[in-house]
């Protein structure tokens, strides 16, 4: 195992939507599930950050904000998105500015479904997300001794 | 300047760059540990600042100045020569200065990036180092009276250590250690773990391999100022090394209680309280010891 699946620093992100999975997700870093333990560490800065977690549907509004956020991020790089609304669009799929889940701005990685998202499963998505981190890792690796 | 001291802080310098992290990588450790077991937490593993920094490297190099690596490069190089100069026994008010320059090339490099985040921080950072600075002068000076040499080697040739005489500038250096070791409530400039302070501080622009210097100089940093508060305990008696050890150890426990503890002041309440701490503490001790 390298090192990337071990130091998972994650940043979050709440499109729009109900704030439920957003409630959730703060919930899930909260000191009672104590994430440190595996290394996850929530930072404020998309420039530190290895994993993005994305609540709520995307719209023309964050649409670009969403982009801004993961382009600033660093290679190797994971998207979670967490909960129905950020999967699909959930309830608000066929609202007038929903343009549908977070796949639709970004690539999306893991898939977190449930409204609202339960820590228990942001949690196993996350662990789900460090293995395709792992496998960018690698990849980037293999890159750089290619490129350099 | 003589080739005998150029090679012995030559050595120390060597010796202190593959010591110092080592040594200040497991505190770091034990710190993130004992914050978490404060708040009730298990916490990470103690090689998870390894980890991190291991990670870090790893990462895609990307950097928004292209002089940013460089300047970290040197505060990186200058905190390692500091701790080289401090353990081989060399001059404690060089150690000062070349300290203070490592800092200034942090703030530089966090100013070249040019983002209104960084240059908060590193605004803030300014301010971080002239709230401590006139209490680490007076630590100096104060070493200087009761050691009678500025070279830190002199505190071996004592009958006492300099504790017994120096213990107000000990005391002013320990209340400046936490605004050093950025930790709550002068974590101002930037801030560790999960809490964030105008996103990230003097660090926000900094990433991957860049980010992975500032933790291994924030390291070095550590143990050179855990050098700092041994050095007072440190007399002819070869024990004394171990007490030495021992208290840094305490004092470095009582910060994590410290950081955990209290929460962030303004930088108006820290650089009143660093200069007043100093001016009593140190500024008497200096006062006092002129005259006997
Ligand atoms: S999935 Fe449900 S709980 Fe989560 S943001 Fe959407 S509507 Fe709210």
């Amino acid at each position: 195992m390298g090192f990337a699946s071990k130091s998972p620093w994650v940043i979050h992100y709440d499109a729009s939507s109900c704030n439920g999975c957003d409630i959730e997700v703060l919930a899930a870093l909260c000191p009672g599930y104590d994430v440190e333990r595996f290394g996850i560490i929530n930072t404020g800065n998309p420039k530190h950050a290895d994993i993005f977690l994305v609540t709520g549907s995307v719209n023309e509004q964050n649409k670009p904000v969403l982009q801004e956020i993961y382009n600033q991020m660093l290679e190797p790089k994971v998207v979670v998105a967490c909960g129905c609304c950020a999967c699909t669009g959930g309830v608000f799929h066929d609202c007038y500015n929903v343009i549908g889940g977070v796949d639709q701005a970004i690539p999306v990685d893991v898939y977190a479904p449930g409204c609202a998202v339960r820590p228990e499963a942001i949690i196993d998505a996350v662990v789900e997300g460090l293995g395709v981190l792992e496998q960018k890792a690698a990849a980037l690796k293999e890159n750089q001794k290619k490129g350099a | 300047m003589d080739a005998n001291f150029l090679i012995t802080t030559i050595i120390g310098t060597v010796c202190f760059a593959v010591l110092a992290p080592v040594i200040g990588c497991l505190i770091d450790g034990i710190d993130r540990i004992v914050s978490a077991r404060m708040q009730g937490r298990v916490g990470p593993k103690l090689l998870q600042p390894y980890w991190d920094v291991r990670k870090l490297l790893g990462k895609d190099k990307v950097a928004v100045s292209g002089s940013e690596d460089t300047y970290i490069g040197l505060a990186l190089f200058f905190a390692i020569l500091a701790g080289g100069i401090f353990f081989s026994g060399g001059n404690l008010l060089l150690v000062v200065f070349v300290i203070t320059l490592s800092s200034l090339f942090f703030i530089v490099a966090a100013y070249s990036t040019r983002s209104p985040y960084a240059e908060v921080g590193a605004a803030r950072e300014t301010l971080q180092v002239m709230s401590y600075e006139p209490m680490v002068l007076f630590m100096a000076v104060a070493f200087y009276q009761v050691v009678g040499t500025f070279d830190t080697s002199g505190v071996f040739l004592l009958r006492h250590p300099a504790i017994c005489t120096a213990w107000g500038a000990f005391i002013g250096l320990c209340f400046v250690l936490t605004i050093k070791l950025r930790k709550s409530p002068f974590d101002i400039s930037s801030s560790h773990h999960a809490h964030q302070e105008i996103v990230k501080g003097i660090t926000t622009e900094m990433s991957g391999p860049t980010l992975a210097k500032v933790e291994i100089m924030h390291w070095c940093e550590t143990v050179l100022f855990m050098g700092w508060v041994g050095v007072f305990f440190v007399f002819s008696h070869p024990i004394s090394i171990l007490v030495a050890v021992l208290v840094a150890l305490v004092i470095y426990l009582f910060e994590i209680w410290v950081d955990n503890n209290f929460a962030r002041v303004k930088w108006q309440a820290m650089l009143k309280w660093a200069w007043i701490v100093a001016l009593v503490a140190g500024g008497l001790n200096v006062a006092v010891l002129a005259f006997i």
